[in-house]
Formats: structure tokens, sequence, C-alpha cells
């Protein structure tokens, strides 16, 4: 069983409002109640203690006279009148002389006159014992929770002459069914309070918690190593939450930086390291390849052969020739001769691809701001070009356009391809720039390879993207000496 | 001064208007002639009422003798009395036998119906002008009468030491009888109730013993059965233990200064209302059927019982 105080705050903080919201109002609604009992009950004590008064100014010179029926009738006259439901009026009246006998009752048949009223049960002795504890002729009220009664008692005494007491007898029923009709209507008005404070506070309470609480999934997820951006919520407001969640927005975006940083270092190592080690190769291939090559040649030369050997030869030859170009590509050097990348160069691009483009039905289309030779090896440049454009035309569907864009710009050449197409797999993505990778089937798969060996060497910076059937390169090179 | 021993109330005199000097010598002449002046002028106005007797205001005087708080009928009855005399008629309410009967000896009042233990208390003092017919007959009884609650007792024997509730003390019915019947089984009816209170009026003698402040009470027979049809609740609180022989019906009297002429004209009045319908419906109201006029042999049972109870 989980402790209530490790559940979700989507219920905690509701639970804990409602359970606030509850709390306060019943600690209301019972001091409202117990104000509203002492005030019904302070009002009944008030009014039987002036109808005491009254009666017992009346009643003196009555019971002066000895004159019981009269004394009767002003004591019944104070029972009736008035609705049945009159709270303040007293259930019993009787008047004691002052040897506590029954002078007269208004129930004689319960409180038989003449007779000890001690003789009538615990709550008079109860009561004449109270008497008895003050000497000073005063009203007085006493409660006897037992017998659910309160007694106001009066002295009947004029000019310190004192003939007996008046004893009023109110139930506590009638008091108590005006409290609860008091209780009810505050019940009911407490009831409403909830009804509208309740699904204010469930409403509030949610709209705070489940963007925290979403917040705090994205959060463990980061710790887990899934960075994801949250989702789109309309927590607007520009508190602390708010705050916290562009926080977080900043956080994820510096975390995504990190992780496409580090992701580039390690692709950038990897590619270094294998055009260390194919370079390495390549040197040791090429030497006894020149060799072979030459004794080939040499054993050419030579008359006497036979047909079937000279085939033979050549076929070796023609193989050896094939490893020669592989390794030479492999190999990226500057070599040739060294002049600067001009407009006519964009010419020759166009017209060294025009077959290429007629053969995938292409549209190709090259934009350049060259318009005087940039400090760039021509070689290099033109390799680049070609060889993104021929890629670009051969993933480009038919009928498509093959966009390409060589724009000097300040102090760099940037270099852009882009055509409609497959997109690349995002297996090969990671591996785009290495040896041997793609799909195609024409070609030795060292195109891109040989590109980002001379953006490397040149200092420059590649990049590929490829998406939504678009696929696009960007090259940058910055300007060197003029050559 | 006469006291009467159950109410300690004094009987008052008839007037002494005026103390004439008698061989007084030291009284001055100015006094003298101050007191002659002042009994001229008593002697003018007595004259004056004297002459206006026939057109002045009739005034009676009403005691809790009637059963009900009837004041409706008693005002249409009045009324009924001015258009038959052509003269102002008053009554005048008394909470006492006593109050009416001072009333009357006083002169303050022209006739009273009163009770008929006070007829023959103060016999000779009042005139009797006519007896009500009460089931068609001049007499009534004196019930004796216990709460609802008990269904033990069967006489007054058995109410010593309780509570006792009495009318008034010059009823018969309400506070004559029980002491005679009392006194006729050799009790001393002043100690034989623990305490004794009066109410003043029948009705309340019911109230009382109904409510149970009394143990037991004694009210007239016809108060008792007028309120057993117009209020039962009240009546059927009480149960009737024991009634008295008859006496004689209430009487309603007259002082005896009233001229003949006047008091025949009363007399009259009252004996045919019986022959009137509205009179009748009166009557009917005031549950009684009718008045005769009535002798006073009729009440000659209280006085004996007053011979043996003794003038208190």
């Amino acid at each position: 069983m989980r402790s209530p105080f490790d559940l979700s705050f989507r219920l905690k903080i509701p639970l804990w409002g409602s359970l606030l919201i509850v709390v306060t109002t019943l600690a209301i609604s019972a001091s409202m109640m117990v104000q509203a009992y002492n005030d019904v009950r302070s009002d009944l004590v008030s009014s039987a203690s002036s109808l005491g008064g009254t009666l017992a100014r009346t009643l003196f010179p009555v019971m002066l006279r000895d004159d019981v029926w009269q004394a009767t009738e002003i004591i019944r006259a104070s029972l009736h009148g008035g609705l049945e439901s009159n709270v303040l009026r007293p259930e019993l009246v009787f008047v004691l002389d002052r040897e506590q006998k029954v002078f007269i009752s208004s129930q004689p048949q319960s409180i038989p006159l003449l007779a000890d009223i001690r003789q009538s049960g615990e709550e008079y002795r109860r009561l004449v014992n109270w008497l008895a504890t003050n000497s000073e002729p005063a009203v007085r009220s006493l409660e006897l929770a037992k017998f659910h009664r309160i007694y106001v008692t009066t002295p009947i005494v004029d000019t310190g002459a004192y003939l007996g007491t008046l004893v009023t007898v109110h139930s506590k029923d009638a008091l108590l069914s005006r409290f609860y009709s008091v209780a009810w209507r505050g019940m009911g008005i407490g009831l409403v309070v909830l009804a509208i404070l309740l699904p204010i506070n469930w409403f509030w309470g949610r709209r705070t918690a489940v963007p925290m609480v979403q917040l705090t999934n994205s959060i463990v997820d980061v710790t887990r190593g899934r960075v994801t951006p949250l989702p789109p919520q309309n927590y607007t407001h520009r508190d602390e939450l708010g705050d916290l969640f562009e926080a977080y927005e900043i956080m994820v975006e510096f975390l995504q930086d990190r992780a496409r940083l580090e992701q580039g270092m390690i692709r950038a190592e990897r590619l270094a390291a294998i055009g260390r080690l194919s370079a390495g190769i390549a040197h040791e291939i090429n030497n006894p390849l020149g060799g072979m090559l030459v004794a080939l040649n040499n054993f050419r030369r030579r008359n006497g052969q036979d047909e079937r050997a000279l085939a033979t030869v050549s076929m070796i030859e023609r193989g050896l020739h094939q490893i020669h170009e592989i390794v030479n590509a492999m190999l990226v050097e500057a070599k040739g001769k060294a002049r600067d990348f001009a407009p006519q160069d964009v010419e020759d691009i166009h017209q060294l691809l025009a077959s290429e483009t007629r053969k995938h039905q292409v549209t190709l289309q090259i934009d350049s701001n060259i318009e005087r030779p940039v400090p760039l090896r021509a070689t290099l440049v033109r390799q680049i070009l070609m060889n993104l454009t021929l890629n670009a035309i051969q993933a480009s569907d038919r009928s498509g356009e093959v966009r390409c864009t060589i724009h000097l710009a300040g102090d760099q050449l940037m270099l852009h391809t882009e055509n409609a197409g497959k997109a690349i797999p995002p297996e090969v993505v990671d591996h785009l720039f290495e040896p041997f990778i793609g799909n195609k089937e024409s070609g030795h798969g060292l195109g891109l390879w040989i590109v980002y060996q001379i953006v490397q060497q040149q200092n420059g910076r590649i990049h590929a993207e490829s998406s939504d059937g678009l696929t696009q390169f960007t090259v940058t090179l910055p300007l060197g000496d003029a050559a | 001064m006469r006291n009467h021993p159950a109410t300690n109330r004094p009987i008052k005199p008839v007037f002494r208007l005026i103390a004439l000097p008698r061989g007084n010598h030291h009284v001055d002449l100015r006094t003298f002639f101050a007191r002659f002046i002042f009994i001229l002028a008593v002697l003018i106005t007595v004259s004056a009422t004297d002459a206006a007797e026939g057109v002045g205001t009739v005034r009676i005087g009403l005691t809790p003798t009637i059963p009900n708080d009837q004041y409706r009928v008693i005002e249409e009855w009045r009324l009924y009395m001015e258009r038959e005399l052509e003269r102002p008629v008053e009554f005048v309410w008394r909470n006492s036998y006593i109050e009416t009967m001072d009333l009357l000896r006083v002169n303050k009042l022209d006739y009273a119906w009163i009770c008929d233990y006070p007829f023959v208390y103060f016999k000779g003092q009042v005139k009797l002008l006519a007896v009500p017919l009460y089931q068609g007959r001049p007499y009534y009884q004196s019930y004796l009468i216990v709460p609802a609650t008990d269904d033990q007792t069967t006489s007054i024997d058995q109410l010593r030491g309780k509570m006792f509730a009495y009318a008034d003390p010059y009823s018969n019915t309400g506070y004559l009888t029980p002491r005679y019947l009392l006194a006729q089984s050799g009790e001393d009816p002043d100690h034989f109730f623990s305490k004794t209170f009066f109410t003043f009026s029948h009705r309340k003698v019911m109230e009382a013993v109904a409510l149970g402040a009394a143990q037991g009470g004694a009210v007239s027979s016809h108060v008792w059965d007028t309120l057993l049809k117009t209020t039962p609740e009240l009546a059927q609180g009480t149960r009737v233990v024991s009634k008295s022989p008859e006496y004689g019906f209430p009487p309603l009297v007259a002082r005896p200064s009233v001229s003949e002429t006047e008091f025949r004209t009363m007399q009259k009045l009252l004996l045919k209302m019986m022959a009137s319908e509205e009179g009748q419906s009166l009557l009917r109201r005031l549950n009684i059927d009718g008045f005769i006029a009535g002798e006073p042999s009729l009440y000659d049972r209280v006085d004996q019982m007053m011979q043996v109870v003794g003038k208190k």
C-alpha cells in the first residue's frame, strides 16, 4: 500500500486541497453551530428571566393573600399564547414556598401542591440543593443535562420580604429542535460552499499538477538517456512553473546540441582513422603495384610470346589498372596543375554532366555567382561539384530537377546540391562519408568519401540532410591564397 | 362591623353621611354652616334622583352565577331589556357575591342575580324579584366533583387531607353544601381538608379540579351541565361524585328601596320572556327555561343548612 504522501501530485494536490476545504468548512460550520446553540440558549434564559421577573412581581401580592387559584391562573397564562412551537415558552412552572413546598404548579398531577418538591424526583432534589447554594435572592439558571431541562429560578420578593421561589422549567428538546433547524440551514450553506469550492480546487489542482507531472516524466527520461522535448502544453503563465518549463526547454536544446556535437566528433575521428588507414594501405599497395605494372609492360615488349600468354598478361594488366585506379581514388591527393577555380570550370561541369543528365532524364540547373577566379584549387572544387552533382542526378526521380548552387560569400565558397527523390536511409546517414557505403548499383562507392577527404584537407565543412524526399548537401570552403 | 370569617373582609355599613353636631358647643358656627349646606346639597340630590326614578339607568349586578363567560348573550339581553323598559340598562359585573351584595345594599345597584346562599344570608336586606326555571323547575343542585383521573372517590369523606376548591364564600352549591355535608358526618369543615381555596367562579372550580390543583370541588349543577354542552373538554376533565338534594335556583333580587311600580315592571319583563321568540332565544342561550315570581320558602333548605354550619 502506498503512503498517501507518495501519491502523484495529480491526486495529491486536489486531494489535499479538498481535505483543507472540507476541514475548513466543517470547522467554520461547527463554530457557527456552537454560536447558534449558545445564542438560542441565552435567548431562552434571558426571556425566561424576564418572564420570571414579571410573574414574580405579579405573584407576590397573590401569594401574600394565599390565593392559590389566582396564582395558578397567573402561571398558567404564561404557558399559553404564542405559537405551539415557541421555544421560549416554559414546559412547567411552579412556585415553592419558603419551606420548598409546592405552593402552586402548572402540572399539579406531577408536581402535587403542598408536597415537598424534593419528593418529586432526583432532578428536583438537585434543584433544591443548588438553590440552597446561593443565599442572595437573584434570578439564576441551572441546566441539568441528564434531564434535558433548563431551570430558571426567580425569587418572589418585595421590599426585602421573601415569600418563595418561582421556577420555570424549559425543555431542551424545543431548544434543540430550533438549534437543529439552524444547524440544517448551516449545513446546507456548507454543502453549497463545498459544491462550489471543490470543483474549482480540483480543476486548479490538476491544472498545476499535470504539467509538473509531464515535466517530471520528461526529466526522468533525460536521466535514462532519452532527451525528448516536452509535448505541447498550454501552460502559459510566467510563474515558477512557467520558468521551469522554459529552463527545461533550454536544457533539452543544450543536451541535444551536445549529443549532436559528440556524434559529429566521433564520426570525424572515425573518418580520419579510416582515411589514415586507407592512405597507408594505398601507399603500400601502390609501390608493388607500380613494380608489377612495369614488369608486365617489359614482359609484353619481349618478343616470342604466344597469343594466349599475351591475352592473360593483358587481363592481369587491366585488373592491376583497376586496382591502381581505386587506390588512387582513395588517396585523395592534391595533384595536377595548381590553378584557381574559375567561371569556366562551372561551364565544364555542365558539359561533362550533360550525357548523364540526358541518361536520367533530369534537368540540371546550376546557379553560380562566380565571375572571376576564386583562390581555391580548381581540380578539388571540380571534383567536389562533380561527385555531389553526379550523386544527385543518380538519386533523383525521373524527370526531376537537380539544383546546384555555387555561391561566393565573403571569404568562403558555398557549394550546394539538392534533388528530389528517395531519402537516404537513416542507417546509412551515420556512415555516409565512409568508403564503399552507398546503395548505388554503379560506381565504386568512393564519391562521398573523396568529397569528404577534400573538404577536410581544405579545412571546410560538409553537411548532409535528407528528409521528406529532398536530399541536400552543403559544402563550405574557406578561400585560400591565390594560386 | 362584622368580619366574614372566610374572607376576612369587613362588611361595610350603609354610609353615615354626616355626623350631626349633638351638644358639642365647641364646634364653631362656620363649620356647622358648611355642614348644613352640604346636607342641603345631598338632600336636593337625593330628591332629584327620586324624581328621576323611572327614567334613569337601570343597574343590574351580575355574579359568576352566569355559567359560561357569555358576554355576547348578556349584551343582547341588555339591549332586549332597554327596548322593553325604554330606559338605559347597565350590567355591573363583580367577581364575588359579596361585592355585588355590597353594591346592592348601598343602592349602587337596582337588581342583581345572586346565589341562593347570600339571599338567605342577607334575608330582609333584598327582595326576591324572580326565580329562573331550569329544566322546567326552579331548582338546581350541588355537584361534588373530582378530577376525571380519580376513579376511586365515591364520597366527600374520602377527600380528607386533600386540596379542595370552593367557588365563593357566599355560594351555596360551591361552599355551603360541601361544608354542610362534612358537618353532617361530624367533621370540622375548617380542618377536614389540608388546604382550601376560593376560585370565585364555578367554572374555575371545574378548571382547578380538572387541572389537579385541587383533588375535589363543589359546583352548581347548572354551571356543570351547561359547560358539558358548551365546553365538554372542561366538564369531562372532572367527574361528578355525588349530587346534593335540590335547592332553589339562584334568584334575581331587588334592593328594597326600588319602587313598587318599577319592581313590577322589571318582574313582568322577566316573566314574559318565555312568551316571545326573542326572549326564548335569549333564555335558551342562558341555558334556563324562563322565570317565575317564586317564593322565599324555596330557599328554606339553605336556611336550615346555614343554621347547622353556622354563618361563616
